[in-house]
Formats: structure tokens, sequence, C-alpha cells
């Protein structure tokens, strides 16, 4: 039986930061609405953020939340998961925390497949700091510090973590905040290192700069753009040019890496045990 | 007898580095995360091997700043934890440095220090890193920074490290030298029932009562701090927070939350203070050291001894906070406090602000990658 979503939220500490019409609260809806399916105990999770207006979201949550430096909440998270395997412990962060600053630790994580769960929620920009391009943001786009239009191209990022090695990887929207919630609550089930980018939107820094007047607009945007596997395959390289695919985009069973280092303890405690 | 770490009573010879990763496991620590580095490598070395044999893990990140970060985030599972690095590396773990001094993670950070700027000479002992230890993260922030000057030392010190950063929820900066780290000397291995051993104070209230950051229930410095994953569900943040840990710009809470992190300093000092006297009795001239100079100093004081001056040494173990009601007190019973260090003189400016005009300061500086030499020592002893 599903709970309200303020059972899980620090209620007494809203107002939250965001401004109206940000993605970011139907992203972290929906993480919750996934903790909430799977039947989680609060005890038993943590949540752990990097810094930007995305990296806020812990501060609402009521469970052990650690809000940490830019771009480093994976290796955070990496030594609480060593340390404590039980916890399910989850990581929201934004694409500039993430995939600028954050990149390699996210590449590492992937790598090692320790069982973290990762959700990005993209908004193509750096939202608190007021509007500077992020490595997501689309060629060609308006950014405080891309006054002629973006010259870079982005990341596909699921296709990066899961070349990595990441055992789950996903896509979904704000628009279909449904399905992903489905999908952030797979990913939280993996056993190895899930990663989830919800596509946000952040109305103030990205939309207004960008011909996207407000929140609806954007939202229409990624329903218009986003397309799943199946529609794709459809669909004519000419016709996918704009699109990005939605639903689950990788899948594979790798050995998780706090379960190998108890492999290791077992290993070096015989040795010891052998040698007294 | 040796219990499964490989450690009991015995006398061993063994090198800085190893006594660094032994004195760790014996202080409980469980959890390293490390980033090669000459010349700390060995102790990631060391514990890779040591740590699952006493339940404890072991990982090798894809850098310092993620080695510190995963440190931090091991601690906050209850965990004593620690990284070790150099020059290079402790450069880039400073930011999050900051973060365990407001977040009042206790952590250790052990800097085998080498000489720099930047890659400088990687394989040769330097003291320069002695006002980066204490002022590397920016803002106010407290930090306690040991320095050993002998294998055994490090042993004993690194326990104390940890005792004090768990007490007083505070990173403590271990600064070693290529020196000592790579030295091989005997040391007699304490059991481990003798050793004092300090864990972090944990609430023991209702987790609805839990207040993290409100240390007024106990002593007024420090709050308990309960391990994640235990049901006490609370919130930490870099940015300054009020006594639930959510953050806050009110003007009053910050100004609070930042007196009472910097008054750990204050408090902590006399507790956290470790000075060897040497022939100090009837000394009226100084040699004021710590770390591989004072190796040095010792030796030049007692041949200066020899040629009848009256010498004597201070080896300081601790340099922040920096120990100076005990040197103005000294300044004003001696003719001269001589400080050899090997950096351009760092650790000196301290000493003339305790001194305040007192007594003649001396600073002996040697930057070749070179240790200071007893001889130098000795003829600047002569010299006043
Ligand atoms: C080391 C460091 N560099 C830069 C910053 C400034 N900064 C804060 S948030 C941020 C970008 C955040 O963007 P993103 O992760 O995309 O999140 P959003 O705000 O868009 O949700 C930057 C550059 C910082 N806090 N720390
Ligand atoms: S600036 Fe953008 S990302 Fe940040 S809260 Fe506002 S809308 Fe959301």
């Amino acid at each position: 039986m599903a709970k309200p979503i303020t059972y899980y939220l620090r209620t007494d500490k809203m107002p939250h930061i965001w401004c109206e019409g940000c993605g970011h609260g139907i992203v972290l809806s929906a993480v919750l609405r996934a903790v909430d399916s799977l039947g989680l105990d609060k005890d038993d999770v943590c949540v752990v953020s990097g810094i930007g207006c995305a990296s806020r979201a812990p501060g609402y949550l009521d469970f052990d939340t650690l809000h940490t430096t830019h771009g480093r909440a994976l290796a955070f998270a990496t030594g609480i998961k060593t340390m404590k395997p039980n916890l399910n412990v989850l990581v929201l962060t934004g694409d500039g925390d993430l995939a600028a600053i954050g990149g390699n630790h996210l590449i590492h994580a992937a790598r090692r497949n320790i069982n973290l769960t990762t959700i990005c929620f993209n908004n193509s920009i750096y939202g608190m700091t007021s509007g500077q391009y992020s490595p997501m943001t689309p060629t060609g786009k308006m950014a405080t510090t891309a006054p002629y239009g973006h010259i870079e191209e982005p990341f596909d990022l699921c296709e990066l973590v899961f070349s990595a090695g990441a055992s789950f990887v996903a896509r979904g929207t704000c628009y279909h905040a449904n399905p992903l919630s489905k999908l952030i609550a797979k990913a939280i089930a993996v056993n190895g290192f899930s990663f989830v980018e919800a596509i946000s939107q952040c109305p103030t820094y990205y939309g207004r700069r960008n011909k996207m007047r407000d929140a609806l607009v954007m939202l229409d945007w990624q329903k218009e753009h986003a397309v799943t596997k199946r529609a794709a395959s459809r669909l004519s390289p000419e016709e996918l040019k704009d699109k990005f695919i939605i639903g689950e985009l990788g899948t594979r069973t790798r050995p998780e890496y706090t379960e190998r280092y108890e492999s290791i303890i077992k290993a070096a405690t015989k040795e010891t045990d052998d040698n007294v | 007898m040796q219990n499964k770490a490989g450690i009991g009573t015995r006398t061993k010879l063994m090198q800085g580095n190893e006594a660094c990763a032994l004195g760790a496991i014996a202080a409980g620590v469980r959890f390293f995360a490390g980033y090669p580095i000459t010349p700390s490598t060995e102790i990631a070395e060391d514990l890779s091997a040591l740590l699952p044999r006493v339940g404890g893990k072991f990982i090798q990140m894809e850098d310092e700043i993620a080695s510190i970060s995963a440190v931090i985030g091991a601690s906050l599972t209850g965990t004593k934890s620690l990284t070790a690095t150099s020059g290079p590396g402790f450069s880039l773990k400073q930011e999050s440095i900051g973060f365990a001094a407001i977040a009042e993670i206790p952590c250790v950070i052990v800097n085998v220090m080498r000489v720099g700027p930047s890659t400088g000479v990687p394989t040769a002992p330097s003291q320069a890193d002695v006002m980066q230890a204490r002022w590397g993260t920016h803002g106010d922030h407290p930090v306690v920074v040991l320095c050993p000057s002998s294998v055994a030392e490090t042993y004993t010190l690194i326990i104390e490290a940890f005792n004090i950063s768990e007490k007083w929820r505070i990173p403590v900066v271990f600064l070693m030298d290529e020196g000592i780290g790579h030295m091989r000397e005997k040391i007699e291995i304490p059991n481990s029932d003798e050793l004092k051993i300090i864990d972090r104070v944990r609430p023991v209230c209702n987790p609805n009562d839990y207040l993290p950051f409100d240390a007024d229930k106990g002593d007024g410095t420090v709050p308990p701090m309960a391990d994640f994953g235990t049901g006490y569900r609370y919130h930490l943040t870099g940015l300054t927070h009020d006594k639930t840990g959510f953050p806050t710009t009110q003007r009053p809470e910050v100004d609070a939350l930042i007196r009472r992190l910097n008054s750990k300093m204050d408090k902590a000092k006399q507790e956290v203070t470790f000075i060897d006297e040497v022939l100090m009795d009837d000394a009226d001239i100084v040699v004021f050291a710590y770390g591989i100079s004072a190796r040095a100093g010792a030796r030049a004081v007692r041949e200066a001894r020899e040629s009848g001056i009256s010498a004597g040494l201070l080896k300081t173990k601790t340099l922040w906070p920096f120990p100076d009601e005990y040197v103005e007190e000294i300044a004003s019973q001696v003719k001269a406090i001589i400080v050899p260090e090997m950096n351009m003189g760092q650790l000196v400016l301290e000493v003339e602000r305790a001194v305040k005009g007192r007594t003649k300061v001396i600073s002996l500086t040697r930057v070749d990658a070179e240790p200071i030499s007893p001889d130098e020592i000795l003829s600047a002893l002569k010299g006043v």
C-alpha cells in the first residue's frame, strides 16, 4: 500500500528552494515513489548529493542524508556503501555536478560496479550558478557563458556510464513521471551500479534563454522529443536526429564491488588464522 | 603473541610508513582510501594487506579528492577512517578537509612531506607543508596537526591522532616526512591492552529528539555523533547549518557555528599538546624543533653540552594548535630560541608570535632537499 509522499519528507524544512516550474521536484517525487514501491524502511536508505539545485534535494528527505562538495557525491557514497553494504545508498546529482567536476568519479564508480543508484537531474545547464553551460548543454543552445551559442557536443550519459561498466542504465523525463519512477525503482533493485538520467527542466535559466517561455513549454518539448526504444526502431536516422531515447537502455550482470571485497576478507582472515 | 592483525608486544625493525599503518590498525582504523604517491605509498600498500585481516576495508580510489571523500563517507558509518598522501595529493584533498571540519566528521589525513611546490623533489624530505596543514582549506576552520620524529613515535602518535579526531570530531593532519616515512628503526610495539583508545561519543537519546549539531547538552563544544544507518536519520551539509543540520544563513546561527567549531582549537589545546623536553632543566639556549629536524636538534644539544653550552631541546609533536602559552613561558627563561626547519621558516613565525619579543628567535632554514645537520644547529648554538 502506497504511503503518502509526505511520509518521506522533512516537511518542517519546506518551503524548498526550487523555482516555480523547476523539474527537480518532479524527479524527486519519482524517487520517493520508487522507494515506496520497494517498501524500503526509511532507516535503511541513505541519500548523498553534491552541489547544485538538484543536490539540495536530500535536505528535504527523511533519511540519513549527506550534502557534500561539488562533484564528489559518488566518492562519499562509495565510503558509506563500502562500510555499510546493507544500506540502500542513492546519489542525487545534477548534470554539472555529475558529468563535469564529478565525471571521473562517475566512470570509476560504474567500473567498480559498486551497488549505488545514481539519479542525474539533467536540466542541460548549471542552475544554481544561474545558467552557465554544462557538459549536457546541447550544441547551439544559449547559456550565460555561451552568449554566441554553445559549440561543444554533450555526452550521451547513459552510453558513457554503461560503457564504463554499470549494471543498469535508463533514461526518463519529468513529463513521463510515472515511467521514470518505475525506472528508478528498477535501478534501486539492481545489485550493482545503476544509473538513471532524468531529463528535468530549468525554466529560469535554460528555458527563457532558449525560447521556451515556461515549464509547460519545456515539458511539451520533453514529450515531443522523447521516444521509446521501440518507437525509435521505426524511425529513420533523419527522424531520430533531434530525439532522445527513454526507457531501460542497458542491463548486465556483473560481480558487485562490496560483495567481491567480502571474498578478500575471507581470504585474508583465513591466511592469518593459518599463520597463528 | 600476535593477534589477527599481526600486532602484539614485540620488537621489530620497520619503516615509519609501516609503523603508521600498524599504529592505525591499533587505533581501530577499519577503512582506508588513498591514491599512490611517493613517499607515502607504503602506507596504502601495507593497509591493503592488513585491513582485510581485521575485517576492515581498503580501496584505491581514482584520485586524492575521491580518497578523502570516501574516508569521510566511511567515517559517517562509525568507522575510523584514514587516508595518506604527499604534497600534490595533500593539495587536492583540501576542499574536503574543510567539509570534515564544518560537518564535524572525524578523520585522519597523513601527509608524508616531500619537497614542493608542485612536483618538487618527490623522493626527498621537507617540512614545507606546515602552514598548508593549518590553513590549506578555505575559511576559518579547526584542524589539529601532529608531527612524529621517529618510527616509534609514528606508531604511538597516529593513535593519538585518532583519539583526538574522534573526541573532538575534527580532522587531524598527521605530518610525516620522507625521512621518517622511509627510515628503518627498531620499535617496541605495545600490547593492545596498554593503549588508550578513544571512540566518538554517540547519542543515546530517542532519535526523534536528536539534534545533530546541538552541543549544549554535552560540553558545549562537541555534539554526539550518530552513525548512518542506525535510525537517527539526520542531515549533514557543508553549508553553514543550524542545530538540526539544515542549512542556514541567519547571521546569529552562522556566527555561533563558526565560533563553536573554532573554539575546539583552544579547548583542545592543552590536551593535544605533546612536547618532549630534553636537557631543559637549566637550559638557557633552546632548540625548538619538530619532525626530522628534532633528531638533529637532539644531537646538537648533546654536543653543545659537551662544549659547556647549556642547551636544551623542545621537541614538539603538536604543530597546531600552536602551543603559544607554553613557548611564551619558556621565552622568559632563556637567552635564545633556535628554530631549525626544512622550509623557508614557517613555524618560526608562530614562535616569534608567542615569544612577543621576550627573547631572541633564530630561524635556521634548509631547502636543498637534505635534512638539517646537527653541525648546523651546533654552530648556531655556539653563535648565540
Ligand atoms: C568546487 C566548486 N566549484 C564550483 C562551484 C559552484 N557551483 C555550484 S553549483 C554548480 C553547478 C551546478 O549545476 P548542476 O549540477 O547541473 O545542478 P543544477 O543547479 O542545474 O541543478 C557550480 C558550478 C562549487 N560550489 N564548488
Ligand atoms: S534555477 Fe533552475 S534548476 Fe535551479 S531551482 Fe530554479 S529552475 Fe530549478
